[in-house]
This record gives structure tokens, sequence and C-alpha cells, in this order.
């Protein structure tokens, strides 16, 4: 017995020094500007990719390793599949284990980048290869590529607009309303569904602005410079009047606080909802859920504008964990998986980031539709919409003020349309003179 | 060597290092997950902090200046309102059932067990059953057509009348069981003896509840009241899952949360929490005044 206490005396001091120097541990960080050697016999290690793809992490991402292993035979990949992706993640990368290899949080300030991940090389060594590649740059590093280029608009059940008898696809947001109304008169599918109580369902919308201003400029360039972002006859005014129009109208479903996301995919593929203002990305996911996938298709969303944009959009971009001790077995993941894995288009429902993919077949039918990425910010401008956007706690790409125009639409609120717009307009100003001091 | 055995150490020494080695854990874990961060929300709070970066500025009482000049931010506090009458229904039955239920009743502790059950329950969990329970053509809505109450159905989540009360009734479901049990303690802790000499006297059920377990319990009756009132006032969980704020439910909780989380202000969210904790603080000190008044 009296040998057991000096153990447990040792066990206790241990467990104390452990607790206490968990606080404070952590190795060097590797040497910056490391030369990366690009020969795959030389690369070694065993490296950790973080996915938000929980579906397919156990089937498809392990052929994906088994491919990659063919070619980096000492390279073992794992993968972890995190359910709540941005909510996880961002706890995680306040230590230094985010894995070596993982999509970038779309919620990182983009100055903030550079101190959690690895840059991937300079935007003149990569803008010929890949598109998109803006986005996750600081002082011309590209610290992110997407792993899906994708585009956004109307998602709609072909069957139903067939039976609601609409010939021509709409292209105007007053066609658009028309046949929404034609829908519900003629058949029993709710119109558009707005998938309110999932909330993220609703920054979606945000996305189909450039089609609405009809130019690619309109976000990044003219938005930050102007005093008039919310105001009648501007992109956001209109964007979103198509929205409150349809709830005023009855043209959504019946009560938006209980909507569920899952089965308004299946609902979609059914024929029980016609439209939903969705990106492409999902366009697989609802199509694998009918037996007549050919009836989903999809509209760019409905403008005024002279010429259609859609816009290219990058899905979440992959990146390297700064942290990293394997950092050219990780380089080497991730250009295998950009260049060979074809994620993009079998599982990511979009295009590949690379210059040279093509079309997806879904978009044969508008050959007059301009596709295209959005021009980056001026220098010295980089970022400075989500910074208006959070000082003044506006919420571009979050679900809360979408909501308050439902709930203004179906009366539940007292205010006008034109009262939240002025609202959401006042923030915008008093942001943008409050940064520019 | 000799000194590392404690049983040569004398007796006074040995017993200072048992309650030392004894409580040096709990201590680190009771500073490291409770006290640290408290010290650092406190830290945060004077500063800008997005939440991400490595560096912040420090700004003041900006953060706070901001929150009292906004009467946005305590706008919410109407909600808590709502929370506040449902925690005196909660109470009230809490009360009515574990008195019942102390008396001597066929099935007492199947009974005792239904009606602590809900506590037990994950607060995510009873979010979707309730979820499901307030949808259009939902369990209440089919409940009330059969019993032909059909035509009082009501968009329960979705008429901004009505929600925060289907949401306070929801959690009202939730912790009624945790009031019943501390109830249900204290009410057995009183002496059989006296129900019997009172039996004699010819005292009914109802002056047996008025004379001898009510006063027996003010304590603890006190103690449940300081704890629905402080929940009330920093109510998140059912709301949160049920309908994230929206629809007019926004609690001062969330709003804190959405304001770190989709806003990166991290600052301001650590200022608004110091501040709900100020108020927790003083509802406890001015129940605690007035409780004392009355002794």
């Amino acid at each position: 017995m009296r040998k057991n206490k000096g153990w447990m005396l040792l066990l206790t001091m241990l467990l104390i020094t452990s607790l206490l120097a968990a606080c404070s541990s952590g190795g060097g960080s590797p040497q910056a500007g490391e030369e990366i050697s690009t020969d795959p016999a030389d690369i070694k290690g065993e490296i950790t990719v973080l996915t938000q793809r929980t579906d397919i992490v156990d089937s498809v991402f392990k052929d994906y390793a088994a491919e990659f292993n063919k070619e980096y035979p000492d390279v073992k990949v794992n993968f972890q599949a995190l359910a709540d992706y941005e909510g996880q993640v961002k706890i995680r990368m306040s230590t230094k284990d985010y894995g070596d290899v993982l999509m970038i949080p779309t919620s990182v300030p983009i100055a903030d980048i550079p101190d959690f991940f690895e840059p991937l090389g300079t935007y003149d060594e990569l803008k010929e290869k890949y598109t998109g590649i803006e986005e996750r740059m600081v002082d011309g590093q590209i610290y992110g590529i997407p792993t899906v280029i994708t585009f956004s608009g109307i998602i709609y059940n072909k069957q139903v607009f067939k039976d609601a008898g609409i010939a021509e696809v709409p292209k105007t947001p007053e066609q658009f309303q028309a046949a929404l109304q034609l829908v519900k008169d003629n058949t029993d599918a709710v119109p558009l569904y707005t998938n309110y109580a999932s909330g993220w369902a609703l920054t979606q919308w945000e996305a189909d602005l450039p089609t609405v201003a009809g130019s690619v400029d309109y976000v990044n360039i003219d938005q930050p410079n102007t005093d008039e972002n919310f105001v009648a006859g501007k992109p956001h005014y209109e964007l979103y009047k198509v929205l409150y129009d349809a709830a005023k109208n009855g043209l959504i479903e019946k009560d938006p606080t209980t909507t569920d996301w899952e089965s308004s995919k299946a609902d979609l593929a059914n024929g029980k909802i016609a439209t939903m203002a969705l990106g492409s990305w999902a366009i697989t996911q609802i199509q694998g859920l009918t037996d007549t996938p050919d009836n989903i298709g999809f509209l760019p969303f409905p403008t005024n504008a002279s010429d259609v944009v859609v816009p290219l959009a990058a899905d979440y971009n992959i990146g390297m964990n700064v942290n990293s001790e394997n950092k050219p077995a990780a380089k080497a993941w991730i250009d295998w998986f950009l260049a060979k894995s074809n994620y993009a288009v079998e599982q990511g429902g979009g295009m590949s980031a690379d210059k040279n993919a093509e079309l997806p077949p879904i978009l044969d039918q508008y050959k007059d539709v301009t596709f295209s990425t959005l021009t980056p910010a001026k220098e010295g401008q980089e970022g400075l919409v989500d910074k208006i956007d959070n000082e003044g706690e506006i919420g571009l790409w979050q679900p809360d003020f979408k909501k308050r125009i439902i709930e203004a639409a179906i009366s539940n609120r007292s205010e006008s349309y034109d009262d939240i717009m002025k609202d959401l307009n006042d923030k915008w100003v008093k942001a943008r003179t409050e940064l520019a001091k | 060597m000799k000194y590392l055995k404690i049983s040569n150490w004398g007796y006074s020494a040995q017993r200072i290092f048992i309650i030392c080695a004894f409580s040096i854990i709990p201590l680190a874990l009771l500073f490291t997950f409770a006290y640290l961060p408290v010290i650092n929300m406190f830290k945060y709070s004077f500063t800008d902090w997005n939440g991400y970066s490595k560096r912040f500025d420090y700004v003041g009482f900006e953060n706070y200046s901001r929150i009292f000049s906004d009467p946005e931010y305590f706008k919410v506090f109407i909600v808590s309102l709502y929370y506040f009458v449902a925690t005196f229904v909660q109470m009230g039955l809490a009360l009515y059932f574990a008195t019942i239920l102390s008396f001597k009743i066929r099935g007492k502790n199947f009974f005792k067990g239904i009606l602590f059950f809900p506590y037990l329950l994950n607060g995510v969990a009873i979010g979707f059953i309730f979820l499901f329970f307030f949808k259009p053509d939902g369990t209440l809505d089919t409940l009330m057509q059969a019993v032909g109450l059909g035509q009082y159905t009501q968009l329960w989540l979705g008429n901004p009348n009505i929600i925060n009360v289907s949401l306070a009734g929801a959690s009202v479901w939730r912790y009624m069981g945790f009031n019943f049990i501390i109830f249900l303690g204290a009410i057995s802790s009183i002496q059989k003896d006296v129900y019997e000499a009172s039996d004699i006297d010819g005292a009914n059920r109802w002056q047996q509840f008025r004379h001898i377990i009510l006063p027996s319990i003010t304590r603890i009756l006190q103690l449940n009241l300081i704890l629905a009132i402080s929940g009330a006032i920093s109510a998140f969980d059912i709301p949160y899952i049920m309908t994230d704020g929206s629809n007019g439910s926004e609690t001062f909780v969330i709003q804190t949360v959405h304001l770190a989380f989709k806003y990166g202000k991290l600052g301001l969210a650590s200022a608004m929490a110091v501040v709900l904790l100020f108020i927790v603080i003083l509802v406890t000190l001015v129940q605690r005044v007035t409780m004392k008044g009355e002794e």
C-alpha cells in the first residue's frame, strides 16, 4: 500500500502538469518559404483532410484516397467529416489541430487568412489555371482554390410548369410572378418554397444579385461605393421585391416557420414544389431523389436587365493548414483532388475551377446567357463589402432580413417593404460613414 | 527518498497535503472551465475582436455605450416577459403535482417518473418534438380536431402574437419536472407526525397544504423563483433550436449569439454577456433583500 501511495502521488503530479501544459504546448512552426518537392516518390507522410461532406466521406472519398495512393504510395490520407462544418472548424481553428487540408470557412475574414492558411501560389502563377481564386487572395498570394464552381438562380420542376400551362420560361420579375400565380391556380404544388426555417437557404438569394444588376461589377465594385444600395430601382431592392411579392400574394408555403430543407428537396423532385432559389449544387441532390431527373430545370434569376448574367461563384475553397507538418503531402493532395478527382462535376453539382472545364449539359438551353465570375474589388477595397455589412449588422449573407421581408409580406409585422429597405439603407449609409472615419 | 513517503510526515502536514491534493484537480477544472472564460469574456468586452484574428484593439467602453445607447438591443427583453409569466404557471403546476404526489396515491412512482422525464431529455430533441407538435396539421392540430376544437387551430409558430406563448409552453413542459422534483424533496422532508396531528384535529387536504406544506417550503419556493426568473431572462435553447429567434421570438441570449457568430462582433457580444450577468446578479440580490424583509 505504501508503494501505491507514491505512485498515486506521481500520477497526480503528472495529471496536473499535463493539465497545465495543455494550455501552453505547441511545437515550433515550420520554416516559412520551405522548398516543396513535387516528385511523388519523395513525398511521404500522413495527412488529415477535413470535409463537410458527411454523406460521401466513407464511400467516394475512400475511392479518391485509393486512386491518389497509386500516384503517391507513401502518403496516408485520413478523412474527417464534420456535420456542422463552419461551427466546428471555427472552434478548432483556435488551436493548431484543424487537419492538414481543409475547406476555408467562409466566415474567416480575408485579412486573417494568412494566420491560418499556407499560400498555395501567387495570383500570377495560378490565374491561367483556375477560375475564382481572387476570393481568398491576400497581397497577391492565393490561399484557397474553389473545389466547385457553382452558378445560382431558380431551380424548378418542368413537369409542374407544364401542368400549370406555362408556355415560356419566365425571364422578367413580372413574368415570374405570373408563372407562380399560374402554378397556384392550376396545380397543387407550392409555387415558391422559401425554406424560411432552415435560414441559410434564404441566403442563396443574395447570390442572384449580379443577375438582377445585369453586371458582374456590381457586387464588389459599385456596391461598396454607393449610398443607395437598397433604394427603389437598385438591384437589392428589385431582387428581394420578387420574394416579397411572392409572399404577399400567397405564392409561398402555408406556414414558413415550419419548413424543412431535407423534405423540400424531395418535394421539388416529385412536383409538390414548383420553384426554389438555390445554387446549382442542389441540382444533383434533387435529381438523386427522383426517377425522372430530367424534370429538374434551371432558370436564370428573373431580371429586367438587358444582358442576362448568371454569376459563377466558388463553393468552399480548399486550403492548407499553416501548422501542417506534412505540407508537401498536403499540397500533393490538393493538386490531385482538383485535377483528377472530378469531384466538382460528380459530387459538387457544378463545374471544375479548372479553366478548361466545359459547362454542364443542364445549361445547353442558355446560349444567350453570360456565365461569368464576379469582378474582384478594387485595390484597397478588398473585403470592404463584408466590413460594411458586419459593421452595420445588415447581414447580406445572413437570413435575418430575408426572414423579416417574408414576415412583413405575410403581415406578421407592421412594416412595409419600403420600411425594411429604408432601414437597411440607413444602416448601410451609417456603417459606410463609420468606416470612412 | 525518506521525505517522499507521506506517512513519515507529521499529522498536520499530511492533512494539509491531502486536502490540497484532493482539491487541486477540481479547482483546476473549475478555474479552467468556469473562471478563465469569464475573465476572458470581460477582457473581450473591451475590444473589437472578431472571433478569428490574432490581433484586436482595445476600445474602452465603446461596446457598452453602444448597447446602452441603442434601444434595439434591449427591445428583446419583452420576449423574456412571456417566459417570466410562464414561470409562474410552471411553478404552480410543479407545486400542485408535488403536493398531490406526496400523499398516498396509486401509481405514485409512475407519475413521478412521467413528470420528471422531460427534464432528462436533450434540449435539441425537445426542440424537434415541438416543431412537429406545432406544425400546421401537426400533433396539436390533429389533437384539437379530434376533440372538436378544430376551429381554434392556429399557425402556432407562424403567428407572431402566439409564437412566444407556444415556445414558453414548450419551455414549461421541459422545466416543470425540475421544479417538481425539488418541491417533492422539500415536502417529503416534513415530519409525518405533523400530518397525523392535523388529521386528528380534523384538517382537510387544503388546510394541510395551506398551513403545513406551504410554510415549510418557503425557502425552496424562493430558491425556485430565483432560478426561474434568471432562467426567463436568459431563455435560450427552446427558441434557438425551434425558430432561431425568427418571427419575433428573439431573446437576449440569441441576439448575443447572432452578433458574435453571424456578424463577427465577439467584443460587442461579450459586453452583452457581461451586461446579462450583471442583470441576473442584480435580480437575485433584489430578491434576496426583499425576501429577507418579509421575515
